[in-house]
């Protein structure tokens, strides 16, 4: 306990400095700027400022490449809660309940709320990473595909519950999603699937490129269809900020999402984008009237946003103990510091104290930062709403095509995220739902590469699934979950669950 | 009228064979953009960006790192090899790109031979055996020995069909006869992290990969596959000093398209020379468990000579493997 104050007071003197406080700060508002641009998220923002932290010393570049990425992180709710666009995965879930907020008029409070949550939940993170990152980096490591993959089934359970609409239709929409996943290189023989030969799809379809199509693009088509001239939001804006009632019904919903969100973020191969879905599922089962979810409930908001902020905190543990990135961005962060000539690795802590412990008193500096930087931003956001439509889509469009066409600096994705946009719109013409169709791409991938891995290394016996104890008490829950949304059926009261 | 502009521009194109020195003496004018064709933070685009950083000094421009990523980096590079050769666009392949690719890609739109300029081998970096720390064997003897026993019991772990550690184990694992089951990672990263959890058994990888791992403790290092120990590793024995025969080294390599003038060519291997010989990369690079080309194996005939003598050793390996 003594060692912990010692180290964050080595931290906080680090972090606290004129200049790292600076280059945080710096940070956070590049990172919320470049989240808020729908698209260009903090993988081609951190690649394109990392010549710029040339000049400056490893703690300060690091502090500040952090910065971005939560910054982005947060910026990137700002868009889905505003144009109903999910720059990333963990996005998915803030559009449904965030954008119904905005159009009733209520996106002041979305918003702030999504702050709010955030930065308790970035508070509980620093200190889960300052208190736990040694044992839950052993925890992490016991983490075999088999579990993982019990892990990914778990997850598909979530995508049924998001659904608001059939229960048919949204697992329709999970196996579409799930098939789509599939397109691509095959990880094991390295022969192409359903690429048709086209190379830009070799390494499969990017996220962005259809969450941006299916929610972006098709929602700007189905506002079309309305002849006058409109705003984003028809409704009155309302409060700028939550008021108390709001953040009491909030508070248990931020609690809950920063636990679930901490514990999936540690855990290897990326396993943070479970959290915002995980939160989700959590509070409209829960919820004494889950049908509010999807209409702009904000524990819908609350929840997934915590989960989200917490997620990629505690993200940074394996890159931070072990020097092993959980992900595309960590893996970035890692390119950084080598560059900035540090070798992460799992001697960081004793070799660099003042390195580790200032990124993590770093990120709780960051966090404040970013409440004091959207707070006031939320006004600015809301008035933008008010611009008339007819401005308002092509700018969204534009913006959109820039950020698809970063992410790989390929022409062809901007064309793709246009046919995903015409698809998108006939599936809510046909009354189908887009969240199931997500949920089941990223899980789907995530599943395959784990399944075969497992299979693998199994040589082909399912029973590896049950003789591993996290694997089967996964599963185990699964079942649970699945008897228990099913109990309902049995007795007849199927509809007060699932359908609107 | 027209006539008349477009004689004129015949004329100086006509006149361009001598004007050609001129123009590139000013080289560069402009920013150049360096293709890699992997994601931002992978290993060539950290020696790139480490040598590019040096080489902008010295042409007294920017180059700018553009990440073109997929497709095990044949996209990248078919790009840089469609590029006009004008020096402004060179990129920074790998033993991947410039070697194994056409066994791998049976429709490549680049022969790495023949379709760049090559400039130079920007750095190698030797694979080292590793194991998972609860592997019983020793030595890199006594692990030879247990793998010809127990290699089909065993699971290799890669990043990924095309990637070094894919290669590299192929490889490895032909040249011994070991018939590990092989498990596919996407990235190094988390191979990495389940050889460490103990998931998988062993893996030949890039030291600049492993190398944190092995000094903490969390994996056994058998031997580096290289003529001599490498300085981040000091303790662990070379293949060569162990009498076995196994030497392989993972580089990277920068190229221009196909038809670059020798004096742009020439510049920028005088750039990329004097940032291979920077005191400040040179520590970098042993951090990294690299070395930078020296002699012959500097410039182009010797990057042209590399990727015949690899694409000659590689492609056998991997054709047979895809055949069964």
């Amino acid at each position: 306990m003594w060692d912990l104050i010692t180290n964050l007071q080595l931290g906080l003197s680090v972090a606290g400095s004129l200049k790292n406080m600076g280059l945080c700060f710096l940070g956070c508002l590049i990172g919320t700027l470049i989240g808020v641009l729908p698209g260009v998220g903090p993988i081609a923002t951190i690649a394109m400022l990392l010549p710029l932290t040339f000049g400056l010393d490893p703690v300060g570049a690091l502090i500040m490449l952090a910065g971005i990425y939560y910054g982005a992180q947060y910026g990137g709710s700002t868009t889905a809660i505003l144009v109903n666009i999910p720059g990333e995965a963990t996005a998915v879930v803030t559009v449904l309940d965030g954008h119904q907020m905005a159009k009733q008029g209520r996106a002041g409070i979305a918003l702030g709320i999504a702050a709010i949550g955030s930065f308790i939940a970035g508070t509980i993170a620093t200190i889960i990473i300052a208190a736990a990152a040694k044992p839950l980096t052993t925890l992490a490591l016991l983490f075999g595909p088999a579990d993982y993959f019990a892990l990914m089934v778990l997850g598909l359970m979530f995508a049924v519950v998001l659904a608001r609409g059939s229960v048919p239709k949204a697992i329709a929409m999970i196996f579409f999603g799930i098939l789509l996943s599939t397109v691509g290189t095959d990880i094991e023989t390295g022969e192409e699937r359903l690429t048709f030969g086209w190379m830009e799809i070799a390494d499969g379809i990017d996220f962005a490129v259809i969450a941006m199509g299916m929610f972006g693009f098709a929602e700007i088509l189905r506002n079309l269809e309305h002849k006058e001239a409109r705003a984003v939001v028809s409704a009155k804006i309302g409060r700028l900020l939550p008021n108390m009632a709001d953040l009491k019904v909030s508070l248990a919903p931020i609690l809950r999402g920063t636990a679930i969100g901490s514990i999936l973020g540690f855990l290897p191969g990326n396993g943070a984008v479970l959290g915002p879905f995980a939160s989700y599922s959590t509070e409209k089962k829960i919820a004494k009237d889950p049908s509010r979810f999807g209409r702009g409930a904000i524990e819908g908001v609350a929840g997934p946003e915590s989960a989200n902020n917490a997620g990629a905190q505690t993200a940074f543990i394996p890159l931070l103990t072990l020097g092993i990135p959980p992900n595309a961005v960590m893996a970035l962060m890692i390119g950084a510091m080598t560059i900035h000539g540090i070798v992460p690795g799992p001697q960081i802590i004793t070799k660099q104290p003042e390195l580790f412990w200032g990124m993590i008193a770093s990120m709780w500096i960051g966090n404040l930062m970013l409440l004091i930087i959207n707070l006031p931003l939320i006004g600015i956001w809301v008035r933008l709403l008010q611009v008339p439509y007819r401005l308002m889509f092509p700018a969204i469009i534009i913006f959109c095509c820039i950020g698809i066409y970063s992410i790989n600096n390929s022409p062809t994705e901007v064309l793709l995220t246009a046919a995903f946009g015409l698809f998108g719109y006939l599936l809510i013409k046909l009354g189908f739902e887009v969240a199931p169709l997500l949920l089941g791409f990223v899980l789907g991938r995530l599943m395959e590469e784990k399944l075969r891995q497992a299979m693998v290394i199994s040589r082909g016996s399912l029973w590896t699934f049950i003789d591993r104890p996290v694997s089967l008490a996964l599963l185990v829950l699964t079942l649970v979950i699945l008897v228990a949304s099913a109990l309902p059926a049995i007795r007849k009261s199927r509809e007060t669950v699932f359908t609107e | 009228m027209n006539i008349t502009r477009r004689t004129a521009i015949a004329a100086i194109a006509a006149l361009g064979v001598t004007a050609v020195p001129a123009v590139a003496q000013q080289y560069p004018t402009k920013p150049i953009t360096a293709i890699v064709p992997f994601a931002a933070g992978g290993p060539t685009d950290v020696v790139t960006r480490l040598v590019t950083e040096h080489m902008s000094r010295t042409l007294g421009q920017q180059i700018v790192v553009e990440n073109i990523g997929g497709a095990g980096g044949s996209i990248g590079m078919t790009r840089a090899a469609a590029a006009a050769p004008d020096g402004y666009t060179i990129a920074v392949g790998n033993m991947g790109t410039q070697s194994a690719a056409p066994a791998l890609y049976p429709n490549l739109k680049y022969d790495p031979a023949t379709s760049f300029t090559q400039i130079s081998v920007v750095n190698f970096t030797p694979q080292t055996i590793v194991s998972k720390k609860t592997l019983e064997p020793k030595d890199l003897k006594e692990l030879l020995a247990y793998l010809k026993a127990n290699s089909e019991k065993l699971n290799y772990g890669h990043a990924g069909v095309g990637s070094i550690s894919y290669v590299s184990g192929f490889v490895f694992n032909a040249q011994f006869g070991f018939k590990p089951a092989l498990v596919a990672y996407k990235g190094t990263g988390p191979a990495l992290n389940d050889l460490v959890g103990g998931q998988i058994d062993y893996m030949v990888d890039q030291s600049l990969n492993v190398i944190p791992q092995i000094t903490a403790g969390t994996i056994k290092a058998y031997a580096v596959a290289h003529p001599e120990r490498i300085a981040a590793l000091p303790d662990v024995p070379t293949t060569k000093e162990l009498g076995v025969d196994f030497i392989f080294s993972a580089w990277n390599a920068m190229v221009a398209p196909k038809g670059l003038p020798k004096d742009i060519q020439d510049k920028l291997l005088d750039a990329l020379s004097k940032a291979m010989d920077d005191p400040t990369i040179i520590k970098r690079y042993e951090e990294l468990g690299s070395t930078a080309p020296k002699g012959a194996d500097r410039g182009p005939a010797g990057l042209q000579k590399l990727v015949e003598s690899e694409v000659a050793r590689i492609t056998p390996v991997l054709k047979a493997a895809a055949a069964k």
